[in-house]
């Protein structure tokens, strides 16, 4: 699905838990996701620090969007 | 010859521990064979025994990496196993690809070869077909008879170190290696023959298959995010509740599109998570964990992102073959671009 958005001309950014697998299929832009079960949270937190940790993955993910990215790449996340 | 040594390697579910709710649990070892292991053990006889089944859940796998996998090599490195089978793991991504990791990690850490075995579309086919020895399945348990069997005799031949025949004629992928044969013909009345008979229409298989090449063009950044329409995109199954669109819980034939307008959050109220690939329950209650309005919502608010698109979409990533992926993925396309929106943020579980 990634593929055909990015080849459509939408920059898609790709938060996934098992990053091997977009890599391997050549998307480009792609963030790990916490886990399978909560790609982007965490549930052993409070739920306002939850929302910071999403808040600051969405904001890699909006970074990621301006950036060129002609491979396929697994981007960090801030600390 | 002696009775040859075997260890098996299951997920939580083949071993008989249960279903997703212990897909969290930590590698175990039991004696003897279990679950797909039991008509594997009556398809090897007398040649081989399965000495012990090591198992592992899913999610524990998948969130402990590297530690999972050193863990289970320990423990199929105690049965000291003249070949390892893991799976068949059909056509479950996170299964293929423990199963895959298992086998690798055993043949390059302690020197045994493996054997696996799971749908030609598991993803960790694309990733491992190169290095291991994987047996094609359909989708289907139902077939697991046949597969074991196939699975018992090449594992008896790797076992006893016998070399392998064509990937064709033994039944497992092509590993793309490349032995040399000796055959009458040169190779110039080879590819006349070879032509003959496509022009003919007849069946016939070229010695060299060229590879299935197909580069993605990148889209450009964007190039002012402040004045961007985003959209949110899954395939992680969150839907409206009572999923409208009847999206299916695995291999999933269509995708649902739905309205956000005015939501701030979405709620468990009138949002669900209808995945059936993975223990949902958290998504279920906090969709938010998939589908992230709320944060895009704030960040739409103060200005740090031009829109946030009114609709989501959303499908279910689980055993759906790649061309139909490919489909969703230029239908939604479509309805983006002819909507104004310039990026997407996709998430998948």
């Amino acid at each position: 699905m990634v593929r055909e958005m990015e080849g459509a001309g939408l920059p898609t950014v790709f938060f996934s838990s098992i990053p091997a697998i977009p890599l391997a299929f050549g998307a480009t832009r792609i963030l790990p996701g916490r886990a399978i079960r909560y790609v982007l949270g965490d549930p052993s937190l409070p739920l306002d620090r939850e929302r910071h940790v999403r808040r600051r993955m969405v904001e890699a993910a909006l970074q990621a969007l301006g950036q060129p990215c002609p491979r396929p790449t697994l981007l960090s996340l801030p600390a | 010859m002696g009775t040859l040594r075997i260890v098996h390697y299951l997920n939580q579910f083949f071993a008989g521990v249960g279903g997703e709710k212990h897909a969290n649990v930590a590698p175990e070892r039991r004696h003897g064979a279990a679950g797909p292991g039991v008509p594997m053990q009556k398809a090897l006889g007398e040649a081989a025994e399965i000495v012990a089944t090591v198992y592992c859940g899913d999610d524990y796998f998948n969130v402990n990496g590297e530690a999972a996998i050193a863990r289970i090599v320990e423990l199929i490195a105690a049965e000291a196993p003249a070949v390892v089978v893991t799976g068949p793991a059909f056509a479950s991504g996170r299964y293929g690809m423990a199963c895959a990791a298992v086998g690798q990690a055993v043949e390059e850490r302690l020197g045994i070869p493996a054997v696996t075995a799971m749908a030609t579309d598991n993803p960790a086919v694309e990733l491992y077909r190169r290095s291991l020895c994987i047996i094609p399945t359909g989708e289907s348990v139902a077939t697991t008879g046949e597969i074991v069997e196939r699975m018992a005799r090449i594992a008896l031949k790797r076992g006893r170190g016998e070399p392998l025949g064509r990937p064709d004629d033994e039944g497992y992928l092509s590993r793309g290696i490349r032995q040399n044969v000796i055959v009458p013909q040169p190779a110039a009345v080879r590819v006349v023959d070879l032509v003959l008979r496509k022009v003919r229409g007849e069946p016939y298989t070229t010695e060299i298959p060229l590879p299935d090449v197909d580069p993605l063009v990148p889209a450009p950044p964007l190039r002012d995010l402040k004045t961007a329409t985003i959209a949110l995109v899954t395939s992680g199954g969150v839907v409206p509740r009572g999923n409208p669109d009847r999206i299916e819980a695995r291999r999933a034939s269509r995708w649902s599109k739905f309205s956000i307008a005015g939501l701030d959050d979405l709620s468990s109220r009138d949002f669900e998570c209808i995945h059936g690939g993975f223990d949902n329950e958290l998504v279920a209650a906090d969709p938010d964990r998939v589908l992230p309005v709320d944060v895009m919502r704030e960040l739409e608010r103060e200005g740090s992102i031009g829109r946030l698109h009114e609709y989501c979409y959303a499908t279910v990533g689980a055993g759906g073959p790649i061309e139909r992926a490919r489909r969703f993925g230029r239908d939604i396309s479509a309805e983006l671009l002819a909507a104004g929106v310039q990026a997407v943020i996709m998430t998948a579980t």
